[in-house]
């Protein structure tokens, strides 16, 4: 089994590694973090893999050290998600995702009228709070709350 | 208490005590917005009116507030004759205008524009309607008019209409919670108020009930607030004509109410208050219109800081 896993997903020497990202949400994850633009390193993405609470997908960007602040923003989508930055095959920091209060640039309003989506020099802008353990963003510009489906609405 | 240099976007920012102090402030301007007194108070000052969607009686009672206070006012004009015309964005507009006014009024078809102005402007925003979002100055002239022409502490009012897409009474609402109100709701089942706003009226104090006909509701209450019911809601227009006649306002459904009642509407109204009511002691429908300018002068007159 040890082995089979080694196959799968190959320890990275440097870099990050965002485990227990909610399964089905790795690509999402991937585009909210502008990969692989923002990084010139290999990126693996490992779908649907058996964890301990049930299925999960990883991804881990080589020779790149995310932020915790770059990497809260994917909490809307997977909220369990842990960081690990990796230095020298070691895990050197681990720490959780946390849903970030205000959020900017991420989430297309849901409101077609909204200022937001028209050709005005702005970037969409949502205040956070947490409903039973959901997220809801509530548009900065017109109010209208999205608590369902986020991932469908990314920009 | 300081106004100057706020935004006015939307009646959430609001506390009670801002409320009350712009409401004392609209009632110290009324002679001048009478033409009783004459005022140089806004003298030299400018208020530019951007109307990217038809208006009359708000444009028009902002203008005559900047006037009676002695102050100057620039109109946008048609917006196919400027440069809006041209493609240019909201935010570049503002950025022009504020270098020319002191402050800017806005109306815009789309939710949010008056939030994008104040992220733009140098110079105080006043939201004169944003789309299907908020209507500050109409909220605050409708709580005027209760205010003056009946009560707000300890109300009972019942709003009727379309309750479900009526931005007016939605934030109206919002505002009489803070005065611990006691609303009744009348509309058809179809046009209902959304259940979420109700929620939040009863967590912030209000009593909310709901019926369907204003028979039910008429002999109670202080104030109805009548709305106007858009056709294009209905797509059967007989299914329109059945619910319009039914929250219809005659001088025989008043027979029931008590004395001291009013009657009002935020205008133009189409056929839900018969022209006979116009005249009975209830109907304030076109001093609410007149109220619209000594709380627009007071405004106006906080924004810009010529008094505190």
């Amino acid at each position: 089994m040890g082995e089979e896993k080694e196959l799968r997903v190959r320890r990275i020497k440097n870099g990050t590694v965002i485990d227990h990202i909610t399964a089905g949400q790795a690509l999402n994850v991937i585009k909210i973090l502008g990969l692989p633009d923002a990084s010139e390193g290999v990126v693996s993405i490992l779908l649907n893999s058996p964890g301990e609470h049930g299925k999960k997908d990883v991804v881990k960007i080589e020779n790149r050290e995310l932020k915790v602040t770059e990497v809260d923003r994917i909490a809307l989508i997977a909220p369990n998600a842990t960081i690990n930055i990796i230095r020298n095959f070691n895990v050197s920091q681990k720490k959780k995702v946390h849903i970030p209060e205000f959020m900017e640039g991420v989430i297309r309003c849901i409101n077609p009228n909204c200022i937001s989506n028209s050709n005005e020099p702005i970037t969409s802008k949502f205040n956070v709070t947490v409903d039973d353990d959901r997220p809801k963003l509530r548009c900065t510009y017109c109010g209208r709350v999205i608590s369902e489906n986020i991932a469908k609405h990314l920009l | 208490m300081i106004f100057k240099d706020h935004h006015i976007i939307s009646m959430t920012s609001f506390s009670k005590d801002m409320i009350d102090h712009i409401l004392e402030t609209a009632e110290k301007m009324e002679p001048i917005a009478l033409g009783k007194q004459k005022s140089d108070l806004l003298s030299g000052k400018v208020l530019a009116v951007l109307f990217f969607e038809p208006s009359t009686r708000t444009r028009m009672s902002f203008e005559t507030a900047m006037f009676r206070l002695g102050g100057d006012v620039l109109n946008l004009g048609s917006v196919d004759a400027s440069s809006i015309a041209k493609g240019e964005t909201l935010a570049d507009t503002i950025r022009v205008v504020d270098s020319y006014a002191d402050a800017i009024v806005l109306r815009h078809p789309r939710e949010g524009a008056a939030f994008l102005a104040s992220e733009f402007s140098t110079v105080p925003i006043l939201n004169a309607g944003d789309g299907a979002g908020h209507h500050p100055t109409q909220t605050l002239l409708d709580l005027y008019t209760i205010k003056r022409q009946s009560h707000l502490d300890g109300l009972k009012i019942a709003l009727a209409g379309d309750l479900k897409y009526g931005r007016t009474v939605h934030s109206l609402c919002y505002a009489l919670s803070l005065y611990g109100a006691q609303i009744t709701m009348i509309s058809p089942p179809e046009l209902r108020m959304p259940e979420e706003i109700i929620n939040d009226l009863e967590n912030r104090g209000a009593k909310v009930t709901e019926v369907e006909s204003i028979e039910e509701a008429i002999s109670e209450v202080d104030v109805l607030y009548m709305t106007r019911i858009q056709k294009e809601r209905f797509p059967d227009p007989a299914e329109y004509q059945k619910v319009a006649n039914r929250l219809k306002i005659t001088t025989d459904l008043l027979k029931d109410a008590k004395p001291e009642l009013r009657i009002m509407h935020p205008l133009p109204r189409v056929n839900e208050i018969h022209p006979d009511v116009d005249d009975t002691v209830h109907a304030c429908y076109f001093k609410q219109a007149f109220y619209g300018v000594p709380v627009r002068m007071a405004l106006v007159a906080l924004v810009l800081g010529a008094i505190e």
